[in-house]
């Protein structure tokens, strides 16, 4: 396990983090990423990364929902459990409505968290930059860029100097 | 607010010779309020709310705790009383069938109200003040919740029959009977448990960064069994910002879904009332005002809550004067919509010109809850005015007795919608006075007990705030520096 994850480098203000980020992304790199305790407004379009993909989980989801409750009403009053109450149709989507209406959102809900979950692929409890000594202030109050060894652009002299030239502190190379 | 034609016709001028018609407009550049005082930086934020979870628990603490449990035995003891005996064991009998249970049911549900307004509406309406109170008004919400849902499961009798094979859930019972949908109380089932389930989920996706934050601290301390536990739950989040893009998306649709089911939810608790044909509750009215009625309990709630631990954890860089304004102002207007509800429901059952519905609200000002109804006019309508001054909203004290008058008083609309309508219905045969059973009180006073025993356990367990979303909202968070752009 010779074979290094990648490059760390430190930053102490939001705008440095967010210009190195700009240079970075310039500069061509794909396989790299930033350690932020907050979401910082803005760097999605500063890592040139495109939109997230999480609503089309939640749109799936709700659709489902909407679906499981006008469907599950129909069945029980057309072919379950058929009961006339007050004279009123077997089955109308009017008095179905509220209770598709809630399973529409809850649905949507889960879809939304399992499709964030998978598309980050969590819970990864085991990750490099977890094991990276310098983490524990990543969650504080310092930000980080990580370049890994598996961008087709690494090269360990040369991102090293794009990431002092960016303004990188501390800059190290992380274990696999 | 670009410049205005500079070519204004000539002539008009004020008497000292300026013209009356500026060539530009300079805009006065008013200042915003700063949401976190004393410019503190993100390891501040980090170090002050870690810290709360990281000390000794404090003596105070234990001695709340011990109360709460107390309390919370009485709840106990009136449930096991209740199933043991039968639920004839509570006051209601013909003709007020519907009482305490309902009445405390709506009571807390819409108590949770609030948690939701803020974790969810203001996160639409991009109202940063609500990062430092969010947490724990929606922890407040998913304790409301818990409280609520005592009653309806526990006004079955035989609770082992309230889910499977279910008298709420949609499971055949063992004659083989289904619920029936075209009733508001089978939609109530469903609102009320997807309530309480996304608010859950919402509440935990905002935890999960803070989490990681505790998992490292942990780690750094040498706490290997505490880093391990709030590890699992932070699910190894590691602040990635490709997975704050996903993460972001995610807590934003919540909040979209989360916005509409808040809305929704008491608009069904008062459909439970609305879609009836007694006289007092058969009122379109309904939806609207017991929303509104909803978010004025909440933060009537919120006030009581965030007050003591402001005080306590001397949280007033980060429970600022602003957010007691905020709140007080929330207060005052959704407790205003209730004022004008309760007139709206006089004048429309006047004019509406039917009998019934004319005397039930004759009687509910004068007949034999009249002292229910004014300690409600009183409360609801009254006490929320004083917010109107600056005083009022910067005497802390103060703001924290009247938001225990709004909670009172919130409990007795409830009380006064549903019993006084029931207690006197169309037929004088069928009228009676309705008082609630030692058992009811019990169960009712233990639900304190129970809220406050959840919410001393979130206080020392979990990170109070989101200090990911307080140190977004902070000048250094912002990567221009402070130029707006």
């Amino acid at each position: 396990m010779s074979q290094k994850y990648g490059i760390i480098a430190a930053f102490d203000t939001v705008p440095d983090v967010y210009h190195a980020c700009e240079q970075v992304r310039d500069a061509g790199y794909s396989r790299w990423d930033t350690i932020t305790s907050f979401p910082i407004h803005g760097l999605d379009a500063a890592m040139g990364m495109p939109r997230s993909k999480v609503p089309r989980f939640s749109l799936a989801g709700g659709i489902t929902g909407f679906c499981t409750g006008m469907g599950f009403i129909a069945w029980l009053g057309w072919y379950e459990y058929p009961l006339v109450v007050g004279g009123k149709p077997m089955f109308s989507p009017m008095f179905a409505f509220p209770v598709s209406y809630e399973l529409t959102i809850l649905f949507t809900a889960f879809a939304t968290i399992f499709g964030m979950f998978f598309l980050n692929k969590l819970p990864m409890h085991y990750h490099p930059v977890l094991k990276a000594p310098q983490f524990v202030r990543a969650m504080d109050d310092r930000f980080y860029i990580v370049i890994e060894t598996a961008d087709p652009k690494f090269n360990a002299t040369e991102t090293r100097a794009l990431l002092q030239r960016a303004g990188g502190k501390d800059i190290v190379e992380i274990e696999q | 607010m670009g410049a205005h034609s500079s070519d204004h016709p000539p002539g008009l001028s004020l008497p000292n010779g300026a013209p009356a018609v500026l060539a530009e407009v300079n805009p006065v550049i008013i200042p915003r309020r700063e949401l976190v005082e004393h410019h503190r930086d993100f390891k501040w934020i980090t170090d002050k709310i870690c810290g709360i979870v990281e000390a000794k628990t404090p003596t105070w603490w234990w001695w709340c705790f011990g109360v709460a449990a107390f309390i919370a035995s009485f709840t106990v003891a009136g449930l096991v009383y209740l199933v043991s005996t039968g639920v004839g064991v509570w006051g209601h009998a013909n003709p007020v069938n519907w009482a305490w249970d309902i009445v405390n049911f709506v009571f807390w549900i819409g108590i949770g109200h609030a948690g939701t307004l803020i974790s969810a509406i203001l996160c639409l309406l991009r109202q940063k003040w609500r990062t430092s109170i969010n947490r724990a008004a929606e922890a407040m919400t998913i304790f409301a919740v818990v409280c609520a849902a005592i009653f309806p499961v526990f006004h079955v009798g035989r609770i082992w029959f309230a889910v499977f094979p279910g008298y709420l859930f949609p499971f055949p019972n063992s004659n083989g009977i289904w619920q029936n949908f075209r009733s508001p109380l089978e939609w109530d089932v469903f609102a009320v448990s997807t309530y309480g389930t996304v608010s859950v989920l919402f509440w935990y996706v905002g935890l999960i960064p803070d989490l990681g934050t505790m998992r490292d601290r942990f780690t750094q301390a040498g706490n290997i069994v505490k880093a391990r536990i709030y590890g699992f739950f932070a699910m190894g989040w590691r602040g990635s910002n490709r997975h704050w893009s996903n993460y972001e998306m995610a807590y934003l649709i919540l909040a979209g879904v989360a916005t509409p089911l808040v809305l929704s939810v008491h608009t069904i608790v008062s459909f439970d009332f609305a879609v009836s044909l007694i006289p007092g509750w058969h009122t379109t009215i309904f939806p609207p005002y017991f929303v509104a009625g909803a978010i004025f309990s909440g933060f009537g709630m919120v006030l009581t809550l965030m007050l003591p631990l402001r005080a306590i954890y001397r949280l007033e860089d980060l429970i600022t004067q602003y957010h007691i304004d905020c709140m007080c102002k929330i207060t005052l207007a959704t407790g205003t919509m209730v004022g004008y509800a309760y007139s709206m429901e006089f004048f429309i059952a006047w004019y509406g010109a039917n009998p019934y519905e004319g005397f039930a609200f004759i009687n509910r000002a004068f007949g034999h809850y009249a002292w229910a109804y004014w300690i409600m006019i009183g409360c609801n309508v009254i006490t929320p005015q004083f917010f109107w001054f600056r005083s009022v909203r910067e005497n802390t004290t103060l703001v924290w007795i009247l938001s225990i008058f709004v909670n009172v008083g919130m409990w007795f609309e409830r009380f006064v919608i549903i019993v006084t309508s029931l207690a006197r219905d169309f037929l004088p045969s069928s009228w009676g006075y309705y008082s609630p059973s030692i058992v009811e009180i019990f169960t009712f006073f233990g639900t304190f007990g129970v809220f406050s025993f959840l919410f001393l356990l979130f206080i020392r367990f979990v990170p109070i705030m989101p200090m990911s979303e307080v140190k977004a909202v902070i000048p250094a968070a912002d990567p221009h520096g402070g130029a707006h752009h």
